[in-house]
């Protein structure tokens, strides 16, 4: 029971490191450009298949990571200057439905270039070996994961509080217009956000891909978990963020393996028991 | 120009949504006779499933076009009903005096406490809280075996009435849908033109203005999810009576986001631009399904030409259309 | 009986405090001004007394009632009526719409119906009293911003209140169109009370009969026209000139 318990809390872990990369890219975008990009999860699937094209060819895991953060980020890039730009300004629901349906658009092309057959990449054989932990045999690869996880996780958050480059994305997220009129290229800083958001959800995927598979659907199933942790942490909140991708993916794997059947009403009502209690501590409405 | 002069003026304005609404009666005239004069069986079927989604998205409608309400998750009351048929249909009685206002019940009453919780949020937290309910419903109807069937879906009973069975031909069932159809377009349309009806378009226009003019803003937004939860119900109801089966994707978020594209696509803006919506994306997907897989392509461009180029949908390009026609500037 | 009263009003956010023990009483039929630099907590004030926020402490009556925690809609019950800093209209609908609406909340529900003709007349009153009564037709959406505060004032009018909060109405207007609003203000009834947030000098002393002074969520200087143009302690915060 014990040995079940450490697993399953591992495994866990792994799940929250992912989401949580997952999360950090959808909750800064929204911080910052305020936007809700639901094309997110379609950027995990893209890190993976770019990252399947390049192990296929190389055989090299890190080559895989490089195509999978580039690929993801070039295209990220090149969607937030063709197209986003253009509804910053427009509203929320405008937004919703334009990232949507490049979502489904992104969907339908990479199941035209890699077909609908599950693939995955194989763990490089440097990590290839496991460890015991109280007992338990736990693939030294997952461990790995939990590690990037908490190592990106204080990099950012360094990053964001420390830097200047964070600074001013902290404050352009309190004011747009007053750090635009200060001289700064938001519009750049922009992209450059926005790419670093779509790169760790394309990083995030292809490091998933030996453990959660490769196949069309992921996308809008990492999607929608996604949403739920950054509904929960928070948009816009880094350490929120991460501290929902620990409660929402501990929650999910211990519910799948204790309660099977109950497991999806877990998340979905802790979402909305969130959103409720928040709702009834606000008891202001501000008009601006 | 005094008050009084005024008055006279605008009453003597003509009604421009009056020219859209007698097409739509025109339609709904012509889809009577058309049997008659010799409907082929499969643009019968097809009509019908058009006109049960157009009322689908009509109800949708009241939440999203007129009071501003962007629910994720409509289909919840769409397969409530739809279940409940099924359910009463099987264990208590088929007749369609007994199935049918029990289905509609059910949803409205499900919309009661959802809708009450749901809008004390909005805007992108609504559209997750909506979202969540639904998949609730979704996740209830797989692994509620016993009642529902599960994954394996759930058998309808054909409707009866006072014992004998009824609307067992295509024909029969056409003229039932096209009729309930119209009744409820009726109805919702006296709804949205009413007092009532003006008041959600405040609350669209400024929830905070609205409270501010004495409105109790919160009872006319529940007041609109439980209708169209309702109509959405109904239309639910002729769905399982329809295909005599329903099964938990009726209740899946991709439902509720199917609803979603016939509604912008249409129009949220125009009380008839959700029917627009629903026959030409339902046209389309039994089109192109014939030529490919790739639906969700085709999907995401009207979504992705639709947000940028016509905000307003096909019912906006119309009135554009005709408002230029006629040398006016839109 | 005071119009307004408002005890020992205190709002926090948190460490930071907005409000800080405020006393405000407003006379029946006065027309009173809350003045102050900005950040010194009259918006939030202003917000506490029109239902929109909750006090952290502190009370507010209404004519003699209690009203802490009461929301707008019910205000609106007891005769207060208010305008927005900020626009809030129908942006979609003509201005008739607009007005239309605000009418009709005293008729709602199935008991209370009223003749189209009255609803027209009223709204038609209300427009001809804010000069809109030309532009009935227009979309509020493509009328200049002047037009949109003389609607704003309209819609709270509409609530045919005892009570009327202002909240910066003159706010980025013209001087032309700053001069036409004060005109406006001046010509109200008598008998409605007034309460105006203004950073306009001259709009506050031409309407008020009293003025409070903020400053940093404190009562820095409470009393008539003439004592606080001759309050020394208000001229040097506020302005570095003579008033």
């Amino acid at each position: 029971m014990f040995d079940f318990l450490i697993a399953q809390t591992l495994n866990g872990l792994v799940y929250s490191m992912l989401l949580f990369l997952l999360a950090l890219g959808l909750s800064l975008t929204f911080g910052m450009l305020r936007v809700i990009n639901l094309a997110h999860g379609a950027f995990y699937l893209m890190g993976a298949y770019f990252g399947l094209t390049a192990w296929t060819i190389t055989h090299s895991f890190a080559a895989a990571i490089a195509a999978a953060i580039v690929g993801a980020a070039f295209v990220g890039m090149a969607l937030e200057r063709s197209w986003l730009q253009r509804f910053y300004t427009r509203n929320e629901l405008d937004q919703v439905i334009l990232t949507f349906g490049f979502a489904l658009v992104f969907a339908d092309i990479m199941k035209m270039l890699w077909g609908k057959d599950i693939h995955s990449i194989p763990v490089p054989s440097l990590v290839s070996g496991g460890v015991q932990i109280v007992g338990t045999y736990f693939p030294t690869y997952r461990l790995i994961l939990i590690g990037v996880g908490i190592v990106l996780f204080v990099a950012t958050w360094l990053a964001i509080e420390r830097t200047r480059t964070g600074a001013l994305i902290r404050a352009s997220v309190a004011d747009r217009t007053m750090v635009s009129g200060l001289g700064f290229n938001i519009r750049l800083l922009f992209t450059y956000v926005f790419g670093f958001g779509t790169a760790i959800a394309g990083l995030a995927g292809v490091l998933g891909a030996p453990i959660t598979g490769i196949y069309p659907g992921l996308d809008f199933e990492v999607l929608i978990t996604t949403l739920i942790v950054v509904v929960v942490g928070g948009l816009g909140n880094i350490s929120g963020a991460f501290w929902a991708a620990l409660l929402i993916g501990l929650a999910e794997t211990y519910g799948k393996a204790l309660y099977p059947a109950a497991a999806s009403f877990i998340i979905f009502g802790l979402m909305a028991a969130v959103l409720l209690i928040r709702a009834w501590g606000r008891d202001e409405e501000d008009v601006e | 120009m005094n008050v009084a002069e005024i008055i006279a003026q605008r009453r003597l304005a003509p009604s421009v949504p009056l020219r859209l609404l007698s097409a739509l009666g025109a339609v709904i005239a012509a889809l009577a006779v058309a049997p008659l004069l010799g409907m082929p069986q499969f643009v019968q079927a097809l009509i019908i499933e058009i006109l049960i989604f157009s009322l689908l998205a009509l109800s949708l409608n009241v939440l999203l076009g007129y009071t501003g309400l962007v629910s994720f998750g409509h289909a919840a009351f769409f397969a409530i009903s739809g279940y409940a048929v099924g359910i009463v249909g099987m264990h208590v009685g088929s007749d369609i005096l007994l199935t049918f206002p029990l289905a509609v019940l059910a949803a409205a009453l499900c919309a009661v406490p959802i809708g009450w919780l749901s809008i004390r949020l909005s805007g992108f937290y609504f559209l997750m809280i909506t979202f969540a309910f639904a998949q609730i419903v979704f996740v209830a109807s797989f692994r509620w075996k016993p009642v529902t069937g599960g994954s394996d879906g759930l058998l309808v009973p054909g409707a009866t009435l006072l014992g004998a069975p009824i609307l067992g031909s295509r024909e029969a069932f056409y003229y039932f849908v096209l009729a309930v159809f119209a009744i409820c377009a009726a109805v919702l349309y006296a709804v949205v033109i009413s007092r009532f009806g003006r008041t959600l378009v405040g609350i669209r226009e400024s929830t905070p203005r609205m409270r501010a003019l004495g409105y109790n803003v919160r009872r006319y937004k529940l007041a609109a999810f439980v209708i169209g939860a309702a109509f959405g119900g109904v239309a639910g109801v002729l769905n399982s009576l329809f295909n005599l089966f329903i099964a938990p994707e009726s209740a899946h978020w991709t439902q509720s986001a199917l609803v979603l594209v016939m509604v912008l696509i249409g129009g949220a803006g125009y009380f008839v631009g959700p029917i627009i919506g629903a026959a030409i994306v339902l046209l389309l997907q039994h089109w192109l399904s014939s030529y490919t897989e790739y639906w969700g392509l085709v999907l995401g461009i009207l979504f992705i030409v639709l947000i940028t180029g016509a905000r307003e949908g096909v019912a906006g390009l119309v009135m554009q259309g005709w408002a230029r026609m006629r040398g006016k500037v839109p | 009986m005071a119009a307004v009263r408002a005890s020992r009003i205190s709002k926090s956010y948190g460490a930071f405090v907005a409000l800080k023990d405020v006393d405000l009483l407003v006379a029946p039929g006065e027309r009173r001004a809350i003045i102050g630099p900005n950040g010194a907590g009259k918006t939030t004030l202003f917000s506490i007394i029109a239902g929109q926020k909750q006090p952290t402490s502190g009370t507010i009556s209404i004519n003699g009632s209690e009203t802490t925690g009461a929301r707008p809609d019910q205000l609106w019950a007891r005769g207060l009526s208010r305008t927005f800093q900020r626009n809030q209209l129908f942006q979609n609908l003509t201005v008739w719409e607009n007005v239309e609406l605000a009418c009709s909340a005293h008729y709602r529900g199935f008991s209370t119906s009223v003749s189209r003709d009255a609803l027209e007349e009223e709204i038609g009153g209300i427009l001809e009293r804010v000069n809109l009564l030309g532009s009935h037709d227009v979309r509020v959406a493509n009328m200049a911003y002047g037009g949109q505060r003389q609607l704003e004032l309209a819609l709270a009018l509409a609530g045919r209140p005892k009570i009327l909060l202002l909240d910066e109405p003159t706010a980025g207007m013209s001087p032309a169109e700053t001069q036409a609003m004060l005109k406006m203000m001046i010509a109200l009834p008598r008998d409605m009370t007034i309460l105006i947030v203004e950073h306009d000098m001259d709009v506050v002393f031409s309407l008020a009969d009293r003025v409070m002074v903020l400053n940093l969520g404190e009562v820095l200087a409470d009393g008539t026209v003439q004592e606080i143009q001759n309050d020394k302690n208000v001229s040097e915060i506020y302005m570095g000139k003579a008033l």
